[in-house]
């Protein structure tokens, strides 16, 4: 049993993903309140480049470095094995719950995300071990606070005892503040028990390539749930032809197969950063509004006063959509003339 | 093919959450709840491998107000069998709830297991991967399309930016659906009452729930913006007016 608060790496097809320094920064919060040392936990094949530790022969980790992007982590316990080299639900749990009943660290933290959550609700269960999700941010006296309900509440707890298993969102810290220039010193462990595995991964598929590239684009019309049906889509379309603008949209629009899934914000889709963002009918549900930080402004029409959204925006209208829809496409045929 | 899928009720996000009196928990009295929108994609796509390969669909869902048309629902589309597992699940974890559904789901004994990937009001992880360890079968979850192949199924699990990972699972296992492989489809609130007519759900009592491995909530509370949109108010003339001249001044115009 120690205070150690471990932190297992995210990353996917040679990139380490920001989540993974979003829970290093938190778990360098946390160990100011608890104690312990933040270990960063890398499960892979020939992947110890990713840590920014010293390898023979990577270039990687001198790069890393010099960019500030090491693990900011007070050393690194590297799992190296052929069936780790992609993620699997499978190989990953099993290789991890090894580890933390040899380990016992005070909190193991993941991310709240196709790898992280596929693995801690088992680990929780197999090795009898209390899990928190959606956890946002640490409290200075090292609770944990979760936001749930679409980010419409938040929960707040003691840090569960022995060891804390923890997925996170992203929000509460800056990646920056997970990153280092300085790299750890990395512990090579020998994983077993990795046979008869009943995930594999076969193949990866490219995303494909849309018309349009919405990350690039500077102004952005996406339309949430509030469009309510297939034909509303066309107002959006008729505004963001008005305005030169391109449509895109949040998950439920996606998943209706009323646009394409190139034109996805969110989590699952793209992140964009336009000059304006104008959310018709979108409730600015966390998975959502992560995507959508790095805009310069976003404008928000929903009907609920109450919608997240509204804490983002920088402009925001109670208006209904479809009674403000047809003056605003008017006034900006008047405005370009 | 014998498809079991797992389907819960959450507080519709549409209406106003309130905190109970002791502070940690949500009030539920005058919650409205619906069907968890995964569980109605996992449901959506349970039905489409039936159509495409055979097979028996079984909806199985913890008791709460409400579920007996959610169930009813889902015959409608097409489940072949109906199971309610009784018990109070109003304040139920997934810890609690994944053992009580694992021990209904293992005497049904299902090849294939569909849940959603995740539900609004999930604190102690989602039920599909907690249930998957309860059952001892291999977890899988983000899945957009399923597809069944001699004892294994290839399940298309989605990583942020678009990008999707092939996975080869062995049966029986459990599947998070994060979306279906076309919209669920709809139901005519007559087609639902004609099935009611003849459909019966089979009820199951839980054993005692087992919460333990949910953390303990000592504070529920709203969550202060640090900031808030400037509101624009008035006729929708006037807000349009007023949108323009924002358009203006950022130079989208």
């Amino acid at each position: 049993m120690s205070q150690d608060i471990f932190v297992v790496v995210e990353h996917l097809r040679g990139q380490v993903a920001d989540i993974s320094y979003v829970m290093l920064a938190a778990a360098r919060e946390l160990s100011k309140g608890i104690g312990g040392n933040v270990v960063a936990v890398l499960l892979g094949h020939k992947a110890e480049g990713l840590a920014g530790s010293p390898s023979a022969g990577s270039p990687v980790p001198a790069a890393l470095a010099q960019a500030g992007q090491c693990l900011a982590a007070d050393q690194v316990l590297y799992l190296d094995h052929p069936a780790l080299a992609d993620f699997t639900s499978d190989a990953y749990q099993k290789a991890l719950a090894g580890l933390i009943s040899e380990k016992q660290p005070r909190a193991v933290l993941f991310g709240n995300t196709s790898i992280g959550a596929d693995v801690a609700s088992g680990l929780s269960i197999k090795l009898g071990l209390p899990l928190v999700s959606s956890c946002r941010s640490f409290s200075a006296d090292g609770k944990f606070v979760s936001q749930i309900c679409g980010g419409k509440i938040m929960a707040e707890g003691d840090l569960p005892s022995p060891t804390a298993l923890v997925t996170m969102v992203p929000g509460g810290y800056k990646p920056e503040a997970g990153q280092s220039a300085q790299a750890p010193a990395l512990t090579r462990l020998e994983v077993a028990g990795l046979d008869a595995l009943r995930v594999s991964l076969t193949k990866y598929i490219e995303p494909e390539a849309g018309d349009v590239d919405i990350s690039k684009e500077p102004l952005l019309i996406a339309v949430g749930r509030g469009i309510q049906q297939q034909d509303n889509i066309q107002l959006a379309e008729d505004l963001a032809q008005a305005m030169g603008g391109v449509v895109c949209g949040s998950r439920p629009v996606i998943d209706q197969g009323w646009l394409a899934t190139s034109r996805l914000v969110g989590k699952s889709g793209k992140h964009v950063k336009p000059k304006v963002y104008l959310a018709l009918g979108i409730s600015g549900a966390p998975e959502h509004a992560e995507a959508i930080t790095d805009s310069d402004m976003i404008i928000a029409i929903n009907t609920d006063p109450k919608a997240p959204i509204f804490d983002i925006a920088k402009y925001g209208t109670e208006t209904d959509l479809f009674d403000l829809i047809d003056p605003l496409i008017e006034k900006v045929k008047a405005a370009k003339g | 093919m014998n498809i079991v899928v797992l389907v819960k009720l959450v507080p519709d996000l549409v209406e106003e959450l309130n905190i109970d009196p002791s502070g940690a928990a949500l009030d539920m009295s005058w919650l409205r709840l619906i069907i968890n929108e995964f569980d109605d994609h996992a449901s959506e796509e349970a039905i489409l491998l039936k159509e495409r390969g055979g097979g028996q669909v079984t909806a199985v869902a913890p008791e709460y107000e409400g579920v007996d048309e959610v169930l009813f629902t889902a015959a409608a589309r097409g489940a072949d069998r109906l199971i309610k597992i009784t018990g109070d699940f109003v304040a139920a974890n997934n810890h609690a709830l994944a053992r009580a559904c694992a021990s209904v789901i293992e005497g049904l004994q299902p090849d294939l297991v569909l849940t959603g990937v995740q539900a609004n009001n999930d604190l102690d992880g989602p039920v599909g991967p907690t249930l998957a360890e309860c059952l001892g079968m291999p977890y899988v979850g983000y899945v957009s399309g399923v597809t069944v192949n001699d004892g294994k199924v290839t399940a298309r699990k989605e990583y942020p930016g678009g990008l999707i990972a092939e996975m080869e699972v062995t049966l029986p296992a459990v599947l998070g659906i994060q979306a279906a492989e076309q919209p669920p489809r709809y139901v005519a609130v007559s087609k639902v009452r004609m099935v009611m007519k003849t459909a019966t759900i089979e009820e199951r009592a839980a054993d005692a729930l087992d919460a333990s491995g949910g953390p303990a909530v000592g504070r529920m509370f709203q969550p202060e913006a640090a900031a808030h949109a400037e509101m624009i108010t008035g006729s929708p003339d006037e807000v349009a007016d007023k949108l323009v001249s924002i358009f203006k001044e950022v130079g989208v115009l």
